[in-house]
């Protein structure tokens, strides 16, 4: 009776179950399961309230490269678009523009057509290849140093600076009371703040229009709508971004502090805290002994300038951008203490990760580098070639499907064709069409008597769209290649001089046999 | 609910049901969920009320809404828009003769496609999308012409027809039924074939033509010429030529003398406006089989001569 007794012992369970036989009230489920997951200590907080960052202003190398990298990015940003390069009449003459109604884009000397744009897909490969090169080399110095996102933070963080003060102001002032004060200086930051991203869009919409005429324009009220409406979309991005979300921005959105990881390996560059010289760290007065302790004195400097806030002595961060602004601060402190610098400072990753102490050679030159600068080499071929390559002319040649063919009076027959001929040439261009690859092949225009070949001009920078006919004797049109109704014929441009520039395939049909 | 139960693995309330011990856990919607829906209904309430929105309330069958909204509305001013955009175009096409149109290159695009598009429409069923016509329905993109190929002639054809007899205008010609009339037997009418293929290089056998031309030179020649090269004044087309409407077989030939065709377009005068027909005119004749007009050969002529040094009459006398 087994199989009784254990619906016995079933029953039993089932009845004790609602009360539970653990400590402590009320438990759902079987008294012998195991303990749910989803414990309330167990639960992971996902959301992190943001801790504001106040950076301290500092002096040093790294701050003066900044500086230096800011300058140089900010110029070329607000005044690229007022270089003019003279491309001849009736061409723009600005050196750097995107001509979207004509659908060009101009760089100096060269000019992109819409049908080019596959050159945007070799500058982005290239764009990624320096980037992952300069990442193995020296770490995130892309992140550090000329990001737009650190550039732009960076000259907030100075504006609010300016007005508020350094650190300890800034912080002050977040804590005091709302008062005429405080809401003058906030205020005035970010109408400043405002004033700067408005006129970040504004440069940006010159890389698409003339620049002094559009600057003109802006201030009288007269650009296009699309002018004021892309100044608001990148002037409110820039605003966002630079001026509110700031480190955020790096830590929870942007991809590369997660790709970096893939690219950063022992020998990459990173700022890096030395353990090993530095621990046991702890406050020093002067005059005390440095045997026995860590050279850090604990001082907390380079978290004070940190744009991102965080201790850069807990190691290798994936919120840290690399800008080696505690390497400035803390050599400062170093000085001020009589110890030797770069207690913080830039080391080859197996530095960090064996405690701070050198225990093999750092290898500059590894597989990786050279498969980088390999393919940006391959890259940049491949691109130059073709633009040094790529006609100024180009040829297109669409049959008529409907009808295929057209028997004419005589006999002959008649093919239908549209050719489209471009000019990238600033002039107009006078060209030949003709046919070959058919015995006795005659073409003509709508209008025009049949005849060996059909002249027209190419208008400058356009495309000339031309309606012909091929014309075949009936007899040729049903005997050799034409037997099955199917032929080629080849479409030539010669310039005036009879020079052919280009030629294009296509089908021809008749009857065949 | 007097005592809040809580789950003791997981700290969340439970809703007080139990079913065989098993109690659910209270894991209400998220509070932005449930008043993004309340607004959402909010939101459509508003909407019910000012576009329409309910079934068999009110006049047409439907609650019409405080805005009065409708997409038909909108369609219709969409296309009396377009019509309106349009016209500074079309009044010009109305307003002006073929020559000055051709020479103004947008009127002449606009014309061309708006030709185009007015075909497909109109004409496309009988002579195929790409006016290549089929058997008893003219290519229009070749240079045979029945009635004629220039500007006119086409405008012409196209505004009264062919044997169209609600139209008072219409091109007229009615070919006899030479075997069902009793007019020929049917050995002649075999005759008469084999001469007409001889005309373009068919035939096969010499006696027959010999009786053929005979017969053809009393029966035929009144509209098709001596010669077979047909006249355009009458609608008879050419039979010297590779262009066969009804088709070049000898039995597709025989069966066009015996029983006749007669092949018939209607007038498009009242359906289609002036402009649209000149559109249309415009775009057949552009398709590569479109003739000069006498006039424009004239013109030309004119300017030939204009060109040559014209003597002094005065001086002569």
């Amino acid at each position: 009776m087994t199989a009784e007794k254990n619906t016995d012992q079933a029953a039993e369970t089932y009845k004790k179950s609602p009360a539970g036989t653990s400590a402590g009230g009320s438990v759902l489920g079987t008294p012998d399961a195991k303990p749910a997951i989803n414990r309330e200590e167990d639960k992971v907080q996902l959301y992190a309230d943001r801790v504001k960052v106040f950076p301290r202003r500092v002096y040093g190398t790294f701050r003066s490269i900044k500086w230096i990298v800011m300058a140089l990015s900010l110029s070329i940003y607000y005044l690229t678009p007022w270089i003019r390069f003279d491309r001849g009449p009736g061409v723009p003459d600005q050196a750097v523009l995107i001509d979207m109604p004509a659908r060009k884009a101009y760089f100096f000397w060269i000019e992109i057509w819409a049908q080019e744009v596959y050159y945007a897909t070799g500058l982005l490969i290239l764009a990624a290849m320096i980037l992952f090169l300069m990442t193995s080399l020296a770490g995130r110095v892309w992140c550090g140093y000329a990001c737009p996102q650190t550039v732009w933070t960076d000259l907030f963080v100075h504006i609010e600076r300016w007005i508020q003060g350094d650190r300890n102001q800034r912080m002050k002032l977040e804590k005091a009371p709302w008062g005429p004060s405080k809401i003058f200086k906030k205020f005035f930051t970010h109408i400043c703040f405002m004033i700067v991203s408005i006129l970040t869009g504004g440069a940006f919409v010159f890389y698409f229009g003339d620049a002094p005429t559009l600057a003109v324009q802006l201030v009288t009220g007269d650009a296009p709508m699309t002018s004021y409406l892309f100044i608001a979309i990148t002037a409110g991005f820039t605003y966002l971004l630079g001026g509110i979300a700031r480190e955020q921005v790096c830590i929870y959105m942007c991809p590369w502090p997660r790709i970096q990881g893939a690219l950063v390996d022992e020998n990459s560059l990173l700022v890096t805290y030395n353990k090993d010289r530095g621990e046991d760290r702890g406050p020093h007065k002067k005059g005390d002994t440095w045997e026995g302790r860590g050279d850090c004195i604990d001082c907390k400097q380079c978290v004070a300038v940190c744009p991102m806030g965080i201790d850069i002595r807990n190691g290798f961060q994936l919120e840290c951008i690399q800008c080696a602004l505690c390497v400035d601060a803390c050599n400062g402190i170093m000085e001020k203490i009589d110890r030797p610098k770069n207690l913080i400072g830039y080391a080859p990753t197996h530095v960090d990760m064996a405690g701070g102490k050198v225990t093999q050679e750092t290898k500059i030159l590894r597989p990786r580098i050279f498969i980088y600068m390999g393919m940006i080499a391959i890259v940049c071929g491949i691109m130059l070639t073709s633009l040094f390559t790529r006609s100024d002319i180009e040829l297109n040649v669409l049959k008529d499907r409907n009808p295929l063919f057209v028997t004419l009076s005589s006999g002959e027959i008649r093919n239908g064709y549209t050719v489209n001929i471009l000019n990238k040439q600033h002039v107009d261009r006078p060209v030949y069409v003709r046919v070959s690859g058919i015995e006795g092949a005659q073409i003509r225009t709508a209008f025009s008597e049949p005849a060996k070949q059909v002249k027209t001009t190419v208008p400058p920078d356009d495309m000339r769209s031309l309606r012909v006919f091929v014309l075949v004797d009936g007899k040729i049109a049903t005997t050799g290649d034409l037997a099955d109704g199917k032929g080629e014929v080849t479409f030539e441009v010669l310039d005036e001089n009879g020079t052919l520039l280009l030629d294009h395939d296509s089908a021809f049909n008749s009857a065949g046999k | 609910m007097s005592k809040i139960e809580r789950d003791e693995h997981t700290g969340t309330e439970t809703t007080g049901h139990e079913w065989d011990g098993i109690k659910e856990l209270n894991t209400p919607l998220p509070k932005w969920w449930l008043y993004t829906f309340y607004a959402c209904i909010l939101w459509s309430i508003g909407y019910m009320v000012v576009y329409p929105a309910i079934p068999f309330a009110g006049e047409n069958g439907y609650s019409e809404g405080t805005f009065g909204y409708s997409q038909r509305d909108v369609v219709a001013e969409e296309v009396a828009q377009a019509k309106a955009a349009q016209s500074q175009y079309l009044d010009q096409i109305a307003a002006k003769d073929f020559e000055e149109i051709r020479g103004d290159q947008d009127l002449m695009a606009f014309a061309a496609q708006g030709g185009k598009a007015a075909f497909g429409d109109n004409c496309a069923p009988c002579h195929g999308t790409g006016a290549q016509g089929f058997t008893g329905f003219p290519n229009l993109n070749d240079d045979d012409w029945i009635w004629g190929g220039t500007l006119s002639d086409i405008y012409q054809t196209i505004k009264h027809g062919i044997r169209w007899d609600e139209d008072d205008e219409t091109r007229f010609s009615e070919m006899p039924r030479f075997l069902d009339d009793g007019l020929l037997e049917r050995s002649q009418v075999e005759d008469v074939t084999e001469y007409v293929l001889s005309l373009s290089g068919n035939s096969s056998s010499p006696e027959k033509v010999e009786r053929g031309a005979v017969i053809f030179a009393e029966q035929c020649t009144v509209c098709h010429g001596e010669s077979g090269m047909g006249d355009r004044m009458q609608g008879a087309p050419n039979l010297t030529d590779a262009i066969w409407l009804y088709g070049g077989e000898r039995e597709d030939v025989y069966s066009t003398i015996a029983h006749s065709r007669r092949g018939v377009m209607p007038s498009w005068a009242g359906r289609l406006d002036d402009a649209t027909i000149k559109q249309l005119v415009l775009y057949v004749h552009g398709l590569g089989g479109g003739e000069q007009t006498i006039a424009d050969e004239a013109e030309d002529f004119a300017e030939e001569m204009a060109d040559e040094p014209v003597e002094d009459e005065a001086a002569q006398q």
